[in-house]
């Protein structure tokens, strides 16, 4: 197990991208919903860390310092995109000035629709999913990413691992039951 | 041709059915099994929901050269700050 108390000596930048960068992107691409500017914003969190490295006190874990800037560069990302003036007027609702009449079921919320909440929700699970893969070994987490999340043949990642078929199920076994246990212990209670 | 599996057959049948892996055969085997043996039914449960937790978290993860790139990129912004 990873541990999560770090000192100002090992705050480690070469480990950033490799650590870190699956789970800002989850926690980005649900917020800016383009894979391109992601992208572009984790970059800059990247290199903002970089920069500020001698300002991270030790106080909280670098994944949780790490997100407070991108949530920093994120909404710098939307003041930038709004900045021209009527651009940030935002017209949200069903009803407009031209249509006539207001049914009722018109007004009413559609129970069915997929709302932002679900979504987000959505988003918090995948993100204790990665937490809890960040607690199992190295090896069995990649393996298990690669076949479940990437969808990889089972024979590429076999290769790749130099495993058996058996071994990788083996290996896909203990992910998952870990997994299922974690999720249980931090998701739903 | 087997008609009962031990549980950690049972166990590696339900594994694939997860990534949809297993035979029409397979999977009856495993419906038999689980008639049968409750702690079984348990496990199967708990695999099929992180399945759909999985599912319905919409994980996505970068591919391996975006993650070349930002490397690359944090690398060239370390060697500009060692020789300026």
């Amino acid at each position: 197990m990873k541990d999560k108390k770090i000192d100002l000596e090992l705050l480690d930048p070469n480990r950033w991208v490799d650590n870190y960068a699956d789970y800002l992107y989850n926690y980005t691409i649900v917020r800016v919903n383009d894979h391109i500017v992601a992208q572009d914003l984790i970059s800059e969190t990247f290199l903002a860390g970089l920069k500020s490295k001698k300002n991270f006190k030790g106080e909280s874990t670098e994944r949780t310092w790490l997100i407070s800037i991108l949530k920093r560069k994120i909404i710098d990302h939307y003041r930038k995109i709004n900045s021209p003036k009527g651009k940030a007027e935002v017209h949200i609702g069903y009803k407009n000035d031209t249509s006539e009449g207001d049914w009722l079921e018109e007004n009413a919320a559609d129970l069915f629709d997929k709302t932002a909440e679900d979504t987000m929700e959505n988003n918090e699970l995948g993100l204790a999913i990665l937490d809890c893969l960040d607690k199992l070994p190295a090896k069995q987490a990649a393996i298990f990413k690669m076949k479940t999340i990437e969808s990889y043949d089972t024979e590429l990642i076999c290769k790749e691992y130099n495993i058996s078929a058996s071994n990788l199920w083996v290996i896909i076994h203990r992910a998952r039951k870990s997994l299922a246990e974690c999720l249980e212990k931090n998701w739903f209670n | 041709m087997k008609l009962f599996l031990k549980c950690d057959e049972a166990a590696h049948v339900c594994d694939k059915s997860q990534y949809k892996e297993s035979s029409f055969l397979e999977k009856l085997n495993l419906k038999i099994h689980l008639l049968l043996c409750p702690l079984c039914r348990a496990h199967v449960k708990r695999n099929c929901t992180l399945t759909q937790n999985l599912h319905r978290s919409n994980l996505k993860t970068l591919r391996p050269e975006e993650k070349e790139l930002l490397k690359k990129r944090m690398e060239d912004e370390i060697n500009i700050g060692h020789n300026p």
